[in-house]
């Protein structure tokens, strides 16, 4: 069994939990997901690797609250198991030989984003990191941020902590104060990754994208994760979930996103009423 | 003295107004009447051509004459020598294509309904036996099998019943492979995968859930952690799309994915949180047996439905009871079309599918005629919901991360037809990764040759440039 063996919310609607799972612990390298079922009915979600402790065979993931599947997720607690976990799925983030790198998260996406800046860190790549949130009461990671950036930059779309604007304005202002990066990794809601790929398109930077597409089996099987990659189509599970931001068909991707909507909301709002939570 | 009733026994099944609002099984098992009467049909005749047509050679005449004897038992110990799921294969075998195509009772009338019988004996068997395990002689040899599909199982259980310790890996978090995520309730309920798996698991077959070979570990870290020999089983993987203007759209889906969320996720059940499309026109392009279950679960699920094939009636490639319960259900068929384009909204939803018309021109490689477009002859099929029946590519998985292992001009995996026998020493693949989709009974045909080579290959230490 896959037994949580820690629980932290990170804010209202963001938690992290660490799960026993030596054989992922071993091999989970940055960039890689695992697919979650809570309990027996629940759907699979998949969830980006936060951190692997190989030594004491724990992962870690954070989740947000946003459905019916992570309410239920969030109704267990340190102590109970989850009912299946798999993976590590999706190819690692290719890191080697980056000197320079601006690593910029968005909301939750940022739990995507950390692992990569902190392998980048590791490997001795100049980091600077850019992560954005809707407000201050939503802000996550931003000391573990912090550690590893050459410079770290915190905005809000509302301004309430004092640095108002989105993660573009951000990129834009390091690239025009000559901040070089050999790559940038964007890691976050469709739309952001969308405008930061816009943005360093104009600026020739290449940029690479993790894109968490709708999956079930994240082996390849069912083709739900399937967006196009330079005319081509692809598979996030298996081909990704990491591409080239310039290539990819953003506007299918944020449009094929919503194909289960009226499906989720019923999911959403039946879990609300069990768990007794407003979403 | 045979009976001579020209037609075969008819079986009952649901009435299709009931059944196109449930997920229960369509068609009835033959009572133990119906069963002898059927069975007597059988003429016992000289060269058993039936049997020829089994991929896995059920000894077909002996079967039946027990079932005619009243002997169940025996009947089904019979089948259960060649056949590892009888249960199953008696439901989702083509047996118009196999035994019973060559039934001599198939010339002036119709086959013996063999299927009919299998099924009939396999669950004679569950209702009114216990499970009695076969006694094991450990032989203190482990094999590693990957999947655990049709093949998989099939390989896993004689394996086992040889005295290996067998492990199977599956990648799902429920053991079955297409026979669960793929092949709906209605068609082939989910307790009798159940039973049959249970039976393994009983036996001392060892399954790992949620472990993805490729991924979670390799073919080496298998090898490392003691099997001798792996049995490659992994099923057919990437679902094949059209490639043509708006695949990308919202309601555009592989059947694999709708099936997937019904069969596996039981999207179809009240209390299951896995989201689903319950579109009101849906279309569904293919002519196989995926096909007919995507377009007969959209039924269930309360829409309109069409089946765009490209070729006619004759050349589909599906059971022929499927496309009957089909036809009954109210699915309509539309025959020598093919999709050339989707049509969306301005919100990004399917709203139509343009099929261009076809005509027959000469046979091609498959001995099948080849349809042929007929310019201008554009329709639009009006549609919310589109789903791609096409058949699947291999899944490159394992074969990208394992070294020395061939892979076919297809991006299967090359194996050698009698052993299953790959181009790594120790490494045997079997089913729809090395055939491409194909069917439950062939799968389950090259799990039971790779089992006895792999015996061969640890037990006799036969040489592996031997292996055919």
């Amino acid at each position: 069994m896959y037994k949580i063996t820690k629980k932290v919310y990170l804010n209202n609607t963001e938690a992290h939990i660490t799960v026993h799972a030596p054989f992922i612990a071993d091999k989970a390298k940055a960039g890689q997901f695992v697919i979650v079922r809570a309990k027996e009915n629940s759907a699979r979600i998949p969830f980006t690797v936060f951190d692997t402790n190989p030594k004491t065979g724990e992962i870690g993931i954070i989740y947000q609250i946003v459905g019916g599947g992570t309410l239920e997720l969030d109704s267990l607690n340190q102590g109970d198991s989850l009912q299946d976990l798999v993976g590590p799925l999706g190819n690692p983030t290719e890191i080697e030989g980056i000197k320079t790198a601006c690593v910029v998260g968005g909301g939750v996406g940022c739990a995507i984003a950390y692992p990569i800046a902190k392998a980048l860190n590791a490997q001795g790549t100049k980091v600077d990191s850019v992560i954005g949130f809707r407000n201050k009461d939503l802000i996550i990671l931003e000391d573990e941020f912090a550690a590893i950036s050459d410079k770290l930059t915190v905005m809000t779309d509302d301004g309430s902590n004092g640095n108002k604007g989105f993660v573009t304005t951000a990129l834009e202002d390091n690239i025009l104060n000559n901040r070089q990066y050999d790559m940038v990794f964007a890691i976050g809601p469709l739309p952001m990754m969308k405008f930061v790929s816009l943005l360093t398109k104009k600026h020739n930077i290449p940029t690479t994208v993790s894109m968490n597409s709708i999956m079930i089996d994240g082996t390849g099987m069912c083709g739900g994760c399937r967006l196009t990659v330079g005319g081509e189509m692809k598979f996030a599970c298996v081909d990704g979930p990491d591409f080239d931001g310039h290539l990819v068909d953003f506007d299918e991707a944020i449009s094929r996103s919503s194909m289960y909507k009226e499906s989720e909301k019923k999911s959403r709002d039946e879990a609300c009423r069990i768990f007794g939570k407003e979403l | 003295m045979y009976n001579k009733q020209v037609e075969k026994t008819p079986c009952g099944t649901q009435d299709p107004q009931k059944r196109i609002h449930n997920f229960d099984e369509v068609a009835f098992t033959y009572t133990e009447e119906e069963a002898v009467n059927e069975a007597s049909r059988c003429i016992n005749c000289k060269n058993s051509p039936c049997v020829s047509g089994c991929p896995v050679g059920i000894k077909i005449p002996e079967f039946i004459s027990k079932i005619k004897e009243r002997n169940f038992k025996e009947a089904y110990s019979v089948i259960s020598e060649d056949s590892a799921l009888p249960a199953i294969c008696g439901r989702v075998c083509p047996q118009e294509t196999q035994c019973e195509q060559k039934c001599v009772r198939g010339i002036k009338g119709e086959s013996v309904g063999i299927g009919r019988l299998e099924r009939f004996a396999a669950d004679w068997h569950m209702k009114n036996e216990e499970v009695s395990n076969p006694e094991i002689k450990e032989n203190g040899h482990k094999v590693a099998v990957v999947g655990s599909g049709p093949s998989g199982l099939t390989a896993a259980g004689e394996l086992r019943k040889m005295g290996y310790e067998v492990s199977i890996f599956e990648a799902l978090h429920e053991a079955g492979g297409v026979l669960v995520y793929g092949i709906p309730a209605f068609r082939l309920p989910k307790d009798i995968v159940k039973k049959e798996i249970d039976a393994l698991i009983n036996m001392g077959v060892k399954i790992e859930l949620n472990v993805v070979i490729g991924r979670t570990l390799t073919v080496d870290e298998l090898f490392n952690k003691g099997f001798e020999a792996i049995y490659i089983a992994g099923g057919a993987g990437s679902p094949k799309f059209m490639g043509i203007p708006g695949e990308g759209l919202k309601g555009v889906l592989s059947a694999n994915e709708y099936l997937t969320r019904i069969n596996l996720m039981r999207a179809y059940k009240p209390d299951s949180h896995t989201p689903i499309l319950r579109g009101k026109h849906v279309s569904v392009v293919g002519g196989g047996n995926v096909a007919m279950d995507a377009a007969r679960c959209a039924r269930r699920l309360g829409a309109e439905v069409s089946v765009i094939y490209r070729r006619s009636r004759e050349e589909l490639p599906a059971r022929q009871e499927e496309v009957e319960h089909a036809e009954e259900e109210g699915i309509e068929f539309h025959f020598l079309q093919n999709p050339v384009k989707i049509i969306g909204d301005e919100n990004g939803w399917v709203t139509g599918v343009e099929c261009v018309h076809m005509q027959l021109g000469e046979p091609d490689s498959s001995g099948r005629r080849r349809p042929v477009p007929i310019e201008g002859s554009e329709t639009v099929l009006k549609t919310d919901t589109f789903i791609l029946a096409l058949g699947t590519s291999p899944n490159p998985l394992i074969s990208k991360t394992t070294d020395a292992l061939n892979i076919t001009r297809y991006g299967g995996i090359e194996a050698k037809d009698q052993s299953g026998a790959t181009s790594r020493k120790g490494v045997f693949a079997g089913g729809d990764i090395v055939t491409g989709s194909a069917t439950v009974i062939l799968a389950m045909g090259a799990g039971k040759r790779a089992a006895k080579a792999i015996d061969e290959y640890i037990m006799q230490g036969k040489e592996w440039d031997a292996f055919e």
